[in-house]
């Protein structure tokens, strides 16, 4: 079973995350934790010093860390986001299109399942956090 | 109309491999109720009262003849024989089971068809006027546009798993036949003063049980930035809308609680964000779509002439055929309300007639209506007469659209889990009053709502008259609501008092009528009648 | 007395609790007494069920059973409307039974 999936080249970053509010307070943790009631454009003016990010999903129905992961990625950070918590398998190549590029879920994944939900879709309709190319820009190329 | 290509199929297939898995997964154990239950939602699969229950998307309503048929067959094959059309242009079927769902899913694949997001706290299908293309009195078809949207909604990564459902609709005539102002975001293709075509937006209506009618948020979206503002509408919502309460977790109670302005204010600031980062398809991509989209070939020159010598035909020609662009052609309204039926049910032959007779006599097309009708869209008037006759042997050539007898009714109690009394036997007996008491045709235009619950799947609140279905101490009990509409004048409906038993509610309705005729004044319909004279006439009649 | 029901997890059909299996005849319905929590929990785990639930219920005076919802007793004949659909389609007065 899988309790940790990573999809980054460098090592894991030996740091704790803190809260949000501490991270305000104390600026020079280098990870912090995003409840899905924080708000994440308040680390932007901090995102050169973070080397990871952890967004907590307490119930895989609350959605707020997708956007909130999409948001650090749209400001241009490039450390590691981490979805932790009640991390949904089926929803994993969602979770990834929103930025994230590790997990830690609170029951480890099926490595099966996990496969079968990263390979899902052979597209994508929408432009997203992450590199691929929608089926627009495959039907029409960069014109327009 | 729309045709998949190779993208879209892929995509609607890898969606059926999804749920074949997931639902193996059920089946053996690997994955919970409580883990699978959102997963069969964003697929269609309830579990209702009595099986489980498949809804299955039409997009903007629009359907061709092989897509009809294959609805019918799903019907014989997996179901008891029938369907029912739904307030949401969707169908669904009452008796599905698990085990086959992956097949079904599978079958519609097809035909380019599917269940997607018709459930689920995401973005559902996306509804349209049932006559676009086909009516006068529209700018520009909208449906392109539900495509381009629905295209941007289907897994869309950020949105599976919003605070509630989200409903869109999509119009672009001056009649507002989709009761756009009660959705979550209500879309009006427009022109704007220079003469360009773009998008109003309307967010945060809905029913349920504090219906609102949405507020204009903003006048003009220009058609290359539609998908960008829609985005930033959505992740306002998906950042803000309360999930400390369900009931208190659709985008209207967002918008009221910050107030509209400062709704909009978020979402410009959003919007402005989202443009840097170039996610909106090009104009490119809206013209492919609109391209499928075009007339059908109509005949040049066809004629208007109607022989309207027999009585039948004449009425229902009057009531259910609406004037067409084109000259020499109609709008047929196939009416799912026969006196006594099941509103928007169809048996498995029927749904295959309609499905010939599109082939036949509406260029392949046809549309389900939010009032559980069927459309045939394009008919040439020459035909009107042989159609209407095919339809009539049928069972499905009722002459009662937009009349009291041709009431929006919910599944209720009868099938629903989340139902607190009986919707379907309240409208059969309603409807049979007024066809017995010779009214319906007096009465006119007169829109009847009935929910069998607060959430108001019967668009009880928008009903000229409305019927909320209520437990009371385990008993059916049903309240009477007056002056609701879902037009270009939409309102909401008000309680006129205590509730009513199944036989009262009936008696009810046809005092609130009696009050109607006796006030009446030249060309008023009831609703404008109720809204001149207000609601104590009535209630002093229905409570004497 | 108390009764159990839930649906059949592949089929979807409403099912009653008979003490060893799970009938879809509300009439072949046990008292559970006060082990409800206990054989939902265990059929359910089973797979046997789905959506299981315990409800109040009556023994009406020719033996059957008549749950205390009318929700229930929806679900135990089928729809009101559709009498040929219901667990009674010869007898056009069995919704009666319902209210």
């Amino acid at each position: 079973m899988l309790d940790y999936l990573r999809f980054r080249e460098d090592d894991t970053p030996d740091v704790s995350a803190v809260t949000v509010d501490a991270f305000l307070d104390q600026t020079n943790a280098a990870a912090v934790r995003i409840e899905p009631g924080d708000d994440a454009r308040q680390l932007l003016p901090h995102l050169e010093q973070l080397r990871l990010v952890e967004v907590n999903f307490p119930s895989f129905g609350d959605g707020r860390g997708y956007s909130s992961a999409r948001i650090l990625r749209e400001a241009g950070y490039q450390g590691e986001l981490r979805a932790v918590g009640d991390v949904a398998v089926d929803q994993l190549s969602h979770y990834r299109r929103c930025g994230f590029d590790s997990f830690f879920p609170d029951v480890p994944f099926n490595p099966e399942d996990a496969q079968a939900a990263l390979d899902r879709w052979p597209y994508v309709y929408q432009a997203a956090a992450d590199a691929r190319a929608p089926i627009w820009k495959l039907r029409h190329g960069d014109q327009g | 109309m729309y045709k998949y290509d190779s993208y879209d199929q892929a995509m609607v297939d890898a969606r059926v491999e999804e749920f074949r898995d997931q639902t193996r997964r059920r089946l053996d154990g690997t994955l919970s109720e409580e883990k699978f239950r959102p997963l069969r939602l964003q697929n269609g699969l309830y579990l209702q009262l009595h099986a489980y229950m498949l809804r299955v998307a039409v997009p903007y309503g629009t359907l061709n003849s092989a897509q009809m048929h294959v609805l019918a067959d799903i019907a014989d094959k997996y179901d008891r024989g029938y369907g029912h059309f739904t307030t949401r242009q969707n169908i669904q079927y009452n008796w599905i089971k698990l085990e086959d769902t992956p097949d079904i899913l599978a079958d519609l694949a097809k035909v380019e068809m599917h269940a997607i997001q018709t459930s689920g706290n995401c973005i559902r299908n996306i509804s349209s006027d049932q006559f676009a293309g086909a009516t006068a009195d529209e700018l520009i078809d909208p449906r392109p546009y539900a495509e381009l949207l629905r295209q941007w909604s289907s897994f869309h990564p950020e949105f599976l798993t919003l605070p509630r459902k989200f409903k869109i609709a999509v119009i672009a005539s001056q009649t507002d036949r989709a009761a756009m102002k009660l959705h979550d975001i209500g879309i009006r293709i427009v022109k704007n003063a220079e003469g360009e075509i773009g998008a109003a937006f309307y967010v945060g209506g809905g029913m349920g049980r504090t219906p609102m009618i949405a507020p204009l948020i903003r006048e003009f979206v220009p058609l290359d930035q539609l998908i960008t503002y829609s985005e930033a509408c959505l992740r306002v919502y998906n950042r803000y809308g309360r999930r400390d309460n369900k009931y208190k977790a659709r985008i209207k109670i967002l918008v009221h609680e910050l107030g509209a302005d400062e709704y909009k204010r978020q979402v410009e600031e959003e919007f402005a964000h989202l443009l840097t980062l170039n996610i909106e398809p090009p104009i490119a991509e809206l013209e492919r779509i609109k391209a499928h989209f075009a007339d059908p070939a109509f005949e040049a020159g066809a004629s208007d002439a109607l022989d309207l010598s027999d009585p039948d035909f004449a009425l229902w020609v009057e009531r259910n055929t609406l004037p067409h662009k084109q000259a020499g052609y109609t709008i047929a309204n196939i009416s799912l309300k026969p006196v006594g039926g099941i509103p928007g049910d169809a048996s498995a032959g029927q749904i295959h007639l309609m499905a010939e007779l599109a082939k036949t006599y509406s260029f392949d097309e046809l549309r389900v209506t939010h009032a559980q009708n069927i459309v045939l869209p394009h008919v040439r008037k020459a035909d009107l007469y042989t159609l209407w006759q095919k339809l009539d042997a049928a069972g499905l050539g009722t002459a009662n659209l937009d009349t009291i007898e041709d009431i929006i009714a919910c599944p209720g109690l009868d099938y629903c889990s989340l139902a607190n009394a009986r919707s379907i036997p309240v409208a059969q007996k309603i409807a049979q009053r007024f066809a017995d008491n010779g009214q319906t045709g007096t009465l006119g235009e007169l829109k009847l709502k009935i929910s069998g619950c607060i959430n108001a799947c019967g668009h009880h609140h928008a009903g000229h008259i409305g019927i909320l279905g209520v437990d009371k101490k385990g008993t059916e009990n049903y309240q009477l609501l007056l002056g609701g509409s879902e037009g270009d004048d939409t309102s909401l409906g008000k309680i006129t008092g205590p509730g009513f038993d199944e036989d009262g509610i009936v008696d009810a309705v046809e005092k609130a009528t009696k009050v109607y005729l006796a006030q009446k004044q030249e060309g008023e319909r009831f609703l404008d009648t109720y809204r001149r004279i207000g609601m104590d006439p009535f209630k002093e009649a229905i409570y004497a | 007395m108390k009764i159990l029901t839930g649906n059949d997890l592949k089929t979807g059909e409403v099912t009653w609790w008979t003490g060893q299996d799970w009938s879809i005849h509300v009439n072949d319905a046990v008292d559970v007494g006060d082990q409800a929590d206990t054989i939902l929990a265990r059929e359910e785990a089973a797979r046997r069920v789905n959506s299981s639930y315990a409800i109040d219920a009556e023994r009406d005076a020719d033996g059957g059973v008549r749950p205390g919802h009318i929700k229930d007793r929806i679900r135990a004949l089928g729809p009101t409307v559709r009498p040929d659909l219901t667990l009674k389609p010869a007898d056009p007065e069995a919704g009666n039974w319902v209210i």
